[in-house]
């Protein structure tokens, strides 16, 4: 799937990949047109790294989001094929992964706000039910007790998670799943990082107080 | 993806937490580093799992049935405006016509009347002038009446 994303954009990269300089300092010299192939080259390559690398996370990240399999693949797709379009305008303010992230976020809302939009249409949901969802867990090297306990608790913090507001569970999912820095919460999801932690705080309040009144 | 397996290898021993305040409940902790272990296993299932690509299937009728409703309401809509201005035409025509047979049995009354009257007046002038030869003869006449 990496593969395909990267075939079909390559050229749309070695379009807009070329910087400015190279082409300056190449004009007029009979090695214009390899430079310029192998500044593409380079930002393509680049990208296919950054697709590689980063794909499985924000796959993760979306599809403890929307807990939709489908979903979370169409929205990841969308999101590198939106990080390659802006790909030229990526400065590295911040990190790949926070602004591949961002994309994400933004995305992911524009999904709800659409849907929201049109009610009128048949909408199926496809989300995996809590109780699934909390069936993934590793053995380890626990016993069937312990892992019966992780379970019932992985499936309390998901149930959670279902009734915490977008933002929050944003927040949260990034921070104690995809376990960023709060500087790169706060840059992923554009709020300070003082509201980061209000969120981070009032979505580990109600897991605590979920963890602790079913004790 | 192989920092993605890296993840999910070391399974349930609970992982040194990221959380620069550290929370204090042990048994949140745990549950958290749960948390974070199942969504990574879960993720990591269905992101390696092969998938066949399903093409949408497109039930016909549904269209045509929508078309077949809309062209019906269109033909409707203008088939009652038609036959509505259809109605209103013939019945301003049926009305012109009526009026205007009123009004010539108004004017052939008229003139009927008109026509009778000259008549009575022509009678009536007639019998009053009588020629003189036959002054004599109505004179007569009158006698035999007042007697």
């Amino acid at each position: 799937m990496v593969g395909e994303c990267v075939e079909n954009t390559t050229e749309a990269v070695n379009l807009r990949g070329m910087k400015a300089s190279t082409r300056v300092m190449a004009a007029g010299t009979g090695i214009e047109p390899m430079a310029a192939q192998t500044a593409e080259e380079l930002s393509a390559q680049a990208f296919a790294r950054i697709v590689e690398t980063h794909r499985p996370q924000i796959f993760r990240f979306l599809l403890a989001s929307t807990r939709d399999i489908d979903l979370a693949e169409t929205l990841t797709q969308e999101c590198f094929l939106k990080a390659h379009r802006n790909w030229t305008h990526f400065r590295g303010e911040s990190t790949a992964m926070t602004w591949l992230m961002r994309i994400a976020i933004n995305l992911q809302k524009d999904h709800w706000r659409n849907r929201r939009m049109q009610f009128w249409r048949q909408t199926r949901s496809n989300a995996v039910d809590v109780d699934e969802a909390s069936e993934w867990l590793p053995s380890g090297e626990r016993t069937a007790e312990q892992q019966l306990l992780a379970r019932e608790q992985v499936g309390r913090v998901w149930k959670v998670v279902e009734h915490l507001s977008a933002r929050q569970r944003t927040v949260f999912l990034l921070r104690y799943v995809e376990e960023q820095e709060l500087g790169d919460i706060a840059t992923a999801t554009g709020l300070s990082e003082g509201t980061v932690k209000a969120h981070l705080s009032r979505a580990l309040a109600k897991v605590r107080a979920e963890l602790g009144g079913k004790r | 993806m192989n920092g993605f397996n890296q993840k999910t290898g070391t399974a349930a021993q609970p992982q040194p937490s990221l959380v620069p305040n550290p929370i204090v409940d042990p048994e949140l902790e745990q549950a958290l580093v749960d948390f974070r272990l199942s969504v990574h296993a879960w993720s990591e299932a269905e992101f390696n799992r092969p998938r066949t690509a399903r093409l949408p299937v497109h039930s016909a009728w549904r269209p045509m049935l929508a078309w077949a409703l809309g062209c019906m309401v269109v033909a409707g809509a203008a088939g009652g405006g038609l036959y509505e201005h259809h109605r209103e035409t013939v019945e301003r025509q049926l009305a012109q016509q009526r009026i205007a047979h009123e009004k010539q049995l108004a004017a052939q009354k008229k003139a009927q009347e008109a026509d009778e009257n000259l008549l009575a007046n022509v009678d009536n002038d007639v019998s009053r002038s009588v020629p003189a030869a036959m002054e004599p003869l109505a004179q007569l006449m009158e006698d035999n009446g007042t007697n």
